[in-house]
């Protein structure tokens, strides 16, 4: 048989699509951040659909874009939204060299595989689908049609097996997610906040920091009245910071809160104003 | 341009997608590689079905989406899990199972 020849048109869309493609998984392996990857996986799979429906799957297309890019990258993008976004990858290799040589190994077999197919499939015949997704009078009117033909007839058994993993998968995700709790263990709202008020120290919640502080910097501490930093204010895991009280070369430069027991109100305590308002 | 073009290209994705797996440490992104290879495997199938001029190829593929699809929601269960219990997301974190 003759086959047929690819026409210019999908060659085109063969050189426009293919480096696009091969640029979303780049991507997707290459960024750091998770979001990024799944939006680059997105790209890729885009490319892939236009792919499936310029190879006579117009069926397979809409259901690479609708289920793929449509469904399953979304709920990719939940879990990271759940995970965490900034649950990037650690820099740290667990394995010496692992990653130089993951990347010399995929080179190699990127090399042996694409070399073997290349020579393999040289002159490969397009014999095309015309003969059975063929449309008037054909052997099967259209490419769903066609699909549908085979699905229930020789892929019976295999379509109603799906019907089982599918529910089963359903199954597992809701039990793998499921948190069991009985009933009544969770505390109510008045027992919280008697429990709050019977065993805890602070009853209220804790100073902020930088409360009269010079700074908006999480580490400068809050301060008491006397202008000493209030120690339960300090951040946990950050060092608290000391922070120059007053403008350097401010007359009244005593060490003290200038904005503790003295008449200016509140600007008072900013350099910037002081100047002002004396 | 022929078909090879397209296996070829598959062939290249599929080998980033493994590669990803290898390289990332971030539990999703590797599932994310994992997709990316069920469907650079798709991408063969189509083409090798429109090479004999038979529909079975589409049909695999079809279901290839099925169960990627189902392999998707259990798979996410599992990291959402063990992210639940160990506040992690990375492959490097889970390994209990070392000693």
């Amino acid at each position: 048989m003759g086959g047929i020849e690819i026409g210019t048109a999908e060659t085109v869309v063969f050189w426009v699509l293919g480096p696009i493609a091969l640029a979303g998984a780049l991507g997707m392996v290459l960024a750091r951040n998770a979001v990024h990857s799944a939006l680059f996986l997105v790209n890729t799979m885009l490319a892939l659909g236009v792919f499936y429906v310029v190879q006579e799957a117009p069926f397979l297309g809409a259901v690479q874009i609708i289920v793929y890019t449509g469904a399953i990258m979304i709920l990719f993008l939940f879990v990271l939204m759940l995970v965490g976004r900034d649950s990037s990858d650690s820099v740290v290799e667990t394995l010496r060299g692992q990653r130089v040589a993951a990347t010399v190994l995929g080179i190699g077999f990127a090399g042996l595989v694409g070399a073997g197919i290349a020579r393999a499939t040289e002159g490969m015949v397009v014999t095309g689908l015309e003969g059975v997704q063929g449309g008037e009078g054909g052997a099967a009117d259209g490419n769903i049609e066609a699909i549908a033909g085979l699905l229930f007839t020789r892929y019976l058994l295999a379509f109603e097996v799906t019907s089982a993993l599918l529910i089963t998968a359903a199954v597992g995700a809701m039990v793998l997610a499921h948190i069991e709790r009985e009933p009544g263990s969770r505390l109510t709202q008045k027992e919280r906040s008697r429990a709050r008020f019977l065993t805890s120290d602070h009853p209220q919640t804790l100073p902020g920091p930088g409360v009269y502080a010079r700074a908006n910097s999480i580490a400068a501490p809050g301060r008491l009245p006397d202008g000493s930093p209030a120690e339960a204010s300090y951040a946990t895991g950050v060092e608290p910071q000391v922070v120059e009280e007053l403008p350097p070369g401010d007359p009244a430069g005593d060490g003290r809160d200038p904005g503790a027991g003295r008449g200016h109100g509140p600007d008072a305590a900013l350099g910037t104003t002081r100047g002002v308002t004396r | 341009m022929s078909l090879t073009n397209y296996l070829v290209l598959a062939a290249i994705l599929f080998t980033v997608g493994a590669v990803g797996v290898l390289v990332r440490r971030n539990a999703i992104v590797v599932f994310m590689c994992i997709e990316l290879m069920l469907n650079s495997v798709n991408l063969t199938l189509v083409t090798f079905a429109r090479s004999t001029g038979t529909l079975d190829g589409q049909v695999i593929a079809f279901f290839v989406m099925v169960v990627a699809a189902a392999e998707v929601v259990v798979g996410l269960a599992i990291i959402m899990s063990i992210y639940r219990t160990r506040r992690s997301a990375s492959v490097d974190d889970a390994n209990l199972l070392k000693y």
